[in-house]
Parts: structure tokens; C-alpha cells; sequence
């Protein structure tokens, strides 16, 4: 596949990514705004919806912390150098024409590249999916709630039950600092490198998507509505709306494990797809 | 719940008045500085030197903005707060250094950041995270930009603001936080719902 091709696609896709919110989570914070009763917490969602639509009319970023840029490459036939240079070339070009807040540093010197790139960033998951076309999609994720993320390897006997406890304690004790409402992307099981990939793989599905399992699915809807009990609202100030989803991807564990991943997902949900199929043609899936 | 219309740079008695879940707006100059403005603020007071700015009765916004340079001249594309907490460890020692009279950032700080505020006659105001295009159209123009050595996100920007906000009063001048109040009553629902499991 062609390079230039792929850069020019994932260009576009922080693009965006950047300005432009998925619908699926546009829905859900109108849903939000309509529903919620607490007054500092409407105060909040429409300035939420106002700022969205700020940024669609002015054509720049949803948010200044354009975050670190993550790609997951999905195809039956990857050609890895190709792809991993265009989506590094594609980040910086991205960085200066749109532009994105460079953020990427050296973790020890937090020297800034200036440019969002840097040893092993962006990251780049590739996944195996049988198909002739190649898909990328971009996310790009803020500091404010990836800092909230939370590893707890649980006594199994602790079960589901340990598992909603877990997942309450975290959101009240992140409070506002995630900028909520949130969505909650959850690794259950694996050893801890799958159960923090799970997470992420949940973090690209869309909002409102339930898992295929019915116990899982279930569990899902459960949680996010014991979340939205605790009144930690929009931006931590009180409220219905704490959360816009729960996701849960899982794989089997150790059977003396309960490995439970929790990344926080901020409302700005940034992410983009597209399709490059093997005639050259590009598909934008929303 | 009133509101108020402040123009920089704020008097103590400006702030001693304001009250939790009162909404605010600035019009005047305000800083932004994050973790790294704050280290160095603290480094200059501890070594005597004079910082670049003048923080007399001044705004620091907890900030790290994405500007573009167009016509040679900054421009803040987006602004939008940022975590305050990340800022904890640093603020007391900043207030008992510098005049400052308001912070604005997300998500609240520390009991030790409230006791300080108290002392020194500062309030603590919530911007909507993430709402950084609307926060970009009330900043007039960039007046100027201290310390870039440190990256973009991290320099200390000087800008020119016309009713910056709706912000809202969440940790008051009198020793009151909005999100401790709010942490009790939330402990005592995670309690109950953890009990009905």
C-alpha cells in the first residue's frame, strides 16, 4: 500500500479526531444535558455542547491537550515499517498544520520533542483482522484522565462484587480531575500487558455499543448505573451525570488472579476511523 | 449564588467577598502556569530574584495552551484548564511568595491549598474542563510569554481577557471547598450502594 496514502489518511484522521467529536458521543451529551436535573451540572454539559460547536464552526481542536496520538492499525496483510512511518511522519505534520499542543517529553529529562513524537510515540497497536482493506484509527487522549487509570489485581473470591466496588471507589475518589462525565474503558483478566490492551480496545469501541456477551453486556449497564448514583456530576460539581458509558472488554486469567484495568475516558472522546481499501479508495467511518 | 464581574489586578477585599457557587468573570490580564512555572516560581524566591511579571493582585490560570505564531504575532487556538491537583504540592509555598489573588483551573485542590488561600486572602475558580475554544474567544491577545524554555504547555503566557468565564467560585477565601463537601456526601452514597451489593 502507499505510503504517501496512508500518511495523507492519517492526517486527516487527527484532523478529525482533534475538532470534530465522534457522534455517538455528540448524542450522548445532549442526552446528557436534557436529563440531567442538578443546575451546576446543566451550567457545565452546555458549555460542554457550546464549546463543541465553537470548535466545529472555528475548525480547531475540542480541547487544548491534544494528548499523546494513538493509532490502531487493523488488516489481514500489515506492512509495518511502511505504516509506522507514515503515522509518525503523519503526527508531525499533524502537530504543526492543525495544529496539535506538542506533548510528548522524555519521561526522566521531560525534555519536549516539540513535534508529539518521540521513542515508541505515537503508539501504534497493530491488530489482526481478516480483511483485504487496512484500517487506521487515530485517538488522541489527554493527560487528565489517563492519570486517573487504576490497577487492582484482586483476590478472585472478591468476584463481581470486588469489581463494582473497585470501579466506585475510583470514580469518586477521581472526582472532577478526569473531567467528567467520563467513560469508564475497563480491562477485566488477561495478565496485566492484555489487561491494560483490553481497556484500550474497549476505549475505541463506540459509546451506547454493548459487549457481545449477554452476562458481560449486562454487567455494563449495571455498573454505569451505580455510577451515575454517586453524584460526582459533570466536572465533579454534582449530578446525574457522572458517566456517558462502561466498557469491558475481558480474557481468561490465572485462576489465582483478578486482574481489573480501569482507564478514564474524558467527555472529549477523540477518535477516528477510516478504511483504506486495496483499489486506493478511502472509507471515513464514523 | 450571585455574580461578579472582576477586572484585574484584584484586591484582597475583592475575593474575601466571594462565595462558594458564585459565578465570576475577569476582564483584565491573567498568567497561565502549570507544574513546571510553579517549580520555577518557587526556585526565584528561594535564590531573591525578581520574576519577569508583576503577580500583584494577580490571576494565575492553571493552563497550557496551544498557540500558533500568525503574522508574527502568538495566537491561543485553545485554552482550556488544566488538573489543579498536579499543582498541590506547590501552591502554598507560591501564595506565601507571591501577591496572587485567584486561581482558575479543573478539579479542585488540596485541604493544605485551601488553608493557604485562607491565610493569604485567595479564591479558587472552576473552568469547564476541556471547554478550551470557548475559553480561546474571550482571551483578546497574547501580551506576552515568559520562561518558553520550558515547552509551550509549560511556559508562563501573559494574556489580555474580556469576561473571561462563566467561572464558577468552588473553593472560597474562608476556608470553604465545594469538593469537600461534595467528597462527605459522596463517601456516605459509595457506602450505601457498596452495602446493597
Amino acid at each position: 500500500m502507499e505510503r504517501d496514502k496512508i500518511e495523507e489518511v492519517a492526517i486527516q484522521l487527527l484532523r478529525k479526531a482533534s475538532i470534530f467529536l465522534p457522534i455517538d458521543v455528540k448524542n450522548a451529551l445532549k442526552k446528557a444535558y436534557e436529563t440531567e436535573t442538578s443546575e451546576t451540572g446543566r451550567t457545565v454539559l452546555k458549555t460542554i455542547l457550546d464549546n463543541i460547536a465553537a470548535a466545529e464552526q472555528l475548525n480547531r481542536p475540542v480541547c487544548q491537550d491534544t494528548g499523546i496520538v494513538s493509532f490502531f492499525v487493523k488488516g489481514r496483510a500489515i506492512d509495518y515499517k511502511v505504516i509506522e512511518s507514515a503515522l509518525i511522519k503523519a503526527t508531525i505534520e499533524a502537530t504543526k498544520s492543525i495544529p496539535l499542543r506538542p506533548n510528548a517529553v522524555h519521561p526522566i529529562t521531560r525534555k519536549n520533542s516539540g513535534d508529539n513524537t518521540g521513542v515508541r510515540i505515537p503508539g501504534i497497536s497493530w491488530l489482526y483482522k481478516d480483511t483485504d482493506y487496512l484500517e487506521i484509527t487515530a485517538t488522541i487522549k489527554g493527560a487528565g484522565s489517563e492519570n486517573m487509570t487504576a490497577l487492582y489485581m484482586l483476590p478472585p473470591g472478591e468476584g463481581v462484587k470486588g469489581l463494582i466496588r473497585v470501579v466506585l471507589e475510583s470514580v469518586v475518589r477521581a472526582g472532577g480531575q478526569p473531567c467528567p462525565p467520563v467513560i469508564l474503558n475497563i480491562g477485566l483478566g488477561g495478565t496485566v500487558d492484555l489487561t491494560f490492551k483490553m481497556a484500550k480496545l474497549a476505549m475505541i469501541r463506540p459509546l451506547g455499543v454493548r459487549h457481545p456477551e449477554d452476562d458481560i453486556a449486562k454487567l455494563e449497564s449495571k455498573i454505569l448505573d451505580l455510577v451515575n448514583q454517586t453524584n460526582v456530576g459533570p466536572m465533579g460539581l454534582g449530578g446525574k451525570t457522572t458517566a456517558l458509558d462502561v466498557k469491558i472488554e475481558y480474557a481468561y486469567c490465572h485462576t489465582a488472579s483478578l486482574p481489573i484495568a480501569i482507564n478514564f475516558q474524558c467527555w472529549a472522546d477523540r477518535r477516528a476511523t477510516a478504511r483504506i481499501h486495496p483499489d486506493g479508495s478511502v472509507e471515513m467511518i464514523d | 449564588m450571585a455574580e461578579y464581574k472582576l477586572t484585574t489586578p484584584l484586591k484582597e477585599e475583592d475575593v474575601r467577598k466571594l462565595n462558594l457557587g458564585d459565578t465570576v468573570y475577569i476582564t483584565g490580564i491573567i498568567f497561565t502556569a502549570r507544574d513546571e512555572a510553579h517549580e520555577r516560581l518557587i526556585e526565584y524566591a528561594e535564590k531573591g530574584e525578581k520574576v519577569p511579571v508583576n503577580l500583584e493582585g494577580a490571576v494565575i490560570y492553571h493552563a497550557g495552551p496551544i498557540v500558533r505564531k500568525k503574522d508574527g504575532e502568538w495566537e491561543i487556538v485553545a485554552a482550556g484548564p488544566t488538573t489543579s491537583s498536579r499543582m498541590n504540592k506547590a501552591t502554598p509555598k507560591v501564595l506565601e511568595k507571591y501577591p496572587i489573588r485567584m486561581l482558575i483551573g479543573k478539579g479542585g485542590m488540596s485541604q493544605e491549598v485551601l488553608e493557604a488561600m485562607k491565610k493569604h486572602g485567595v479564591v479558587y475558580c472552576q473552568y469547564t474542563g476541556g471547554a478550551a475554544v470557548l475559553a480561546a474567544k474571550n482571551i483578546k491577545r497574547v501580551i506576552g510569554v515568559e520562561w518558553l524554555d520550558l515547552g509551550i504547555p509549560e511556559a508562563l503566557w501573559i494574556l489580555e481577557v474580556e469576561n473571561f468565564g462563566p467561572l464558577t467560585v468552588t473553593m472560597d477565601a474562608k476556608g470553604n471547598s465545594i469538593y469537600e463537601k461534595l467528597k462527605q456526601e459522596q463517601k456516605k452514597i459509595l457506602e450505601r450502594l457498596l452495602s446493597q451489593l
